[in-house]
């Protein structure tokens, strides 16, 4: 992965000067509440319900191992021993106090983290493939992309205060895992009839209150030009996004309102003035980058190893944890494997500092000292030799990171919710572990096989719940909490937004409507492997309409809306 | 007076800024004796009254800096307003007066102008900041010059650094 050199620890030495001093003079009352509030936000500071809560980085999900050990101490010496893995890939800690904050991010320097631009008005963090590097669908590695623009777009002065936060994805598979068409810019790695590497630019995508699945603004960007090309799109976006109305002034409400042609002419109106410019990309500087993210050393080893083999055989729970959570991986003899964070009794999400500092051991005795953290807020193994996932899934599954659930109805997709944040409207994780508990029969779940339940306690769809096969939405009726209910919404390449099925239900019915939603299923699939979501786009919503409200009918209350 | 940070350094500054209040029109709002610096309207409105004055314009944030392309070259100041430092707008239209039309004067940041964007302003080719009259001390003000290199070399390319990172060191791999 990418490792520092002086520059980029220049940098973030700068950062945490810079708002140590920011901290000291609000803590001193020369800077006001509303002046220091955007910058501890592009700090990663949040104020939540009970306590700030502070977002780190991690870049594109890659994590080193070190840095998961530092992520550990922060949690046990700033926190309460545990963080959370979020949806863009990054992790957050729920109580750590203001005043430490300048301390906890010194730390985080030490092993080339920072909490930079995680929040606010900016551009965020850079999502990406989850396993890019590793996958056999790989067309274009994508991590050396992200890093040219995570480089391009930190303390980017003329974009440091746009109207409304800017989310780019990068996608390098022939399957995107990246969600690109949900994201304000969305970027596809592709090549052209001569082989030539470039970009297909997505604009305007994004979940949130108004859902829009981007637009393409550019079929192929070349990737000399892919900086100065985002350079124009931020400018265009930066005079000309609504900044009178915070709920229209994303990026996708200026490329609706002006049509995606009229704002594609003028970006390339823009682009027109400084498209070959300095901000042309080199090959030395990209392969500069790239040289970060080559293979390691990878042993020559046969593309099935016979003794994983013979376990899978013998060891039906092994085997049930390997059917999901492991991946097939581009280089012979070497798996992907992914430990869920999903269980009943626990967070979406959150991995306590123990977890943590296994995962990190775990991390370099069989995975070249590497992890990436999911947008499913799971963690991932890259590059695990096949002869080692017995002794790797045995030491996973007692500590608590081995739920063979990756894909299935339990790996619940979930905001913190109105436990913890201050903008939700209702709670997510007490949602998510009731229908974990419902569904704690491993053969049904099985059976029921791939489904994405996606839970967001408020609009802002953190949980990106318009995305969810099912999606569930928390929304406030006169102070209590209600849940909207929402499916045929999908990621990927056929990315969609789930349709609601109707009223909104209580949190203590949503157990039996996720129920009455899945038995429709059974009862209308056309074979076992159709999909969940295929049975809805088959059917429509309809005969799970008719099943979940017809079998509410005698009861008493739904609301309306 | 007015305190300024102009190419570094704090200053005294007698430039009047002229502003539109509520009942003000660009044709009739007063135009004081002395320098100063004008919204785009009354420039627009009243050029030749003007004319032969130690002026200079402001723009607001929705305004085009392409409005003052032919008068640049005879404007000693051009003003950028922030009516938040939230506000980044005037960020694009420094970098547009700097690079797409080449002005070389003096471009002034007004209105909500705070020490902590100091960094991305200079960044952007404004080079002179104002802060709101009573926003700092003038001990805020001496120690505020601090932040002018928060970041001492950032990676992008901009006014004040033509050339991406990559461009200007050699990084090693």
């Amino acid at each position: 992965m990418y490792r520092y050199d002086e520059y980029d620890q220049r940098l973030v030495d700068e950062r945490v000067a810079q708002f140590a001093d920011q901290t000291r003079r609000y803590l001193a009352g020369e800077l006001t509440e509303d002046e220091y509030r955007p910058l501890r936000l592009q700090n990663g500071l949040y104020t939540q319900r009970y306590a700030p809560m502070l977002r780190v980085a991690v870049p594109y999900g890659l994590l080193a191992s070190r840095q998961l050990r530092m992520l550990a101490h922060i949690a046990r010496t700033y926190d309460r021993g545990y963080g959370h893995l979020t949806t863009r890939q990054n992790m957050q800690f729920n109580w750590p106090e203001i005043k430490d904050v300048p301390e906890i991010l010194a730390q985080l320097a030490t092993v080339e983290m920072h909490a930079i631009q995680t929040s606010g008005n900016c551009i965020r963090n850079i999502t990406s493939d989850p396993f890019a590097g590793v996958a056999g669908d790989e067309i274009i590695d994508p991590r050396p992309w992200c890093e040219v623009l995570r480089q391009w777009s930190t303390f980017h002065p003329e974009f440091a205060f746009l109207p409304r936060k800017f989310k780019f994805a990068v996608n390098g598979a022939e399957h995107d895992r990246a969600v690109i068409q949900a994201h304000d810019i969305g970027l596809d790695l592709k090549r052209d009839a001569a082989g030539n590497v470039g970009f297909r630019v997505l604009v305007g995508g994004g979940l949130g209150r108004t859902p829009i699945i981007g637009e393409e603004i550019a079929a192929f960007v070349p990737w000399q030009h892919i900086v100065s090309y985002c350079e124009a799109i931020l400018r265009v976006y930066n005079r000309f996004g609504r900044r009178d109305n915070k709920y229209k002034a994303r990026i996708k409400i200026l490329v609706k309102a002006m049509g995606v042609d009229a704002f594609r002419e003028q970006v390339e109106t823009e682009w027109a003035h400084f498209k070959d410019g300095p901000l042309t990309l080199s090959e030395a500087e990209v392969a500069r980058v790239a040289a970060h993210f080559v293979d390691p050393a990878y042993e020559a080893l046969p593309a099935e190893d016979a003794g994983y083999q013979a376990l899978l055989r013998e060891n039906k729970a092994f085997a049930a944890w390997a059917k999901r959570n492991v991946r097939a991986h581009k280089q012979p003899g070497y798996a992907i494997v992914t430990l869920s964070t999903k269980h009943k009794d626990v967070a979406p999400g959150d991995i306590t500092a123990e977890q943590m500092d296994h995962a990190a051991d775990w991390a370099d005795r069989y995975s070249f000292g590497e992890l990436r953290v999911t947008h499913e807020q799971n963690l991932v193994l890259a590059d695990v030799q096949q002869s080692d996932l017995f002794s790797l899934w045995s030491e996973a599954r007692d500590a608590g990171l081995a739920s063979p659930n990756i894909g299935l109805l339990t790996d619940i997709i979930a905001c913190p919710g109105g436990d913890f944040c201050a903008l939700a409207n209702a709670k997510s994780i007490p949602i998510a572990n009731a229908i974990q508990q419902r569904f704690d029969d491993l053969d049904y779940l099985y059976e029921i096989g791939d489904i994405e339940i996606n839970i967001s306690g408020c609009m802002n769809a953190c949980g990106h719940h318009h995305v969810g096969h099912i999606g569930v939405l928390g929304v406030d009726k006169n102070g209590e909490e209600w849940y909207q209910v929402t499916i045929g919404g999908s990621q990927g390449n056929d990315t969609s937004l789930g349709k609601v099925i109707g009223p909104s239900f209580a949190a203590a019915d949503m157990p039996d409507v996720i129920s009455k939603l899945i038995e429709t299923y059974l009862a209308e699939r056309l074979e076992d492997d159709e999909r969940f979501i295929e049975t809805v786009r088959r059917v429509g919503i309809e005969p799970f309409k008719a099943n979940v409200y017809g079998a509410r009918e005698a009861q008493r209350k739904v609301a309306n809306g | 007076m007015a305190k300024l940070i102009r190419n570094g350094r704090v200053e005294d500054d007698a430039r009047i800024v002229v502003t539109l209040n509520e009942g003000d029109t660009p044709e009739a709002v007063a135009l004081p004796a002395g320098a100063l610096l004008v919204p785009l309207a009354v420039w627009q409105a009243r050029r030749d009254e003007l004319a032969g004055r130690d002026v200079g314009v402001w723009l607001a944030g929705d305004e085009d800096p392409a409005a003052l392309a032919d008068d640049l070259a005879s404007l000693p100041v051009v003003g950028v307003h922030f009516p938040a430092f939230t506000d980044g707008r005037g960020s694009s239209i420094a970098v547009l007066l700097r690079s797409r039309y080449g002005y070389s004067g003096e471009v002034r940041a007004i209105g909500d102008v705070l020490r902590d964007q100091f960094n991305y302003y200079t960044r952007c080719g404004i080079n002179a900041l104002q802060p709101a009259e009573g926003r700092y001390t003038g001990a805020q003000l001496e120690a505020a010059v601090a932040s002018l290199t928060d970041f001492s070399l950032p990676y992008q390319a901009s006014v004040q650094d033509p050339e991406p990172l990559f461009r200007r060191v050699a990084r090693a791999a």
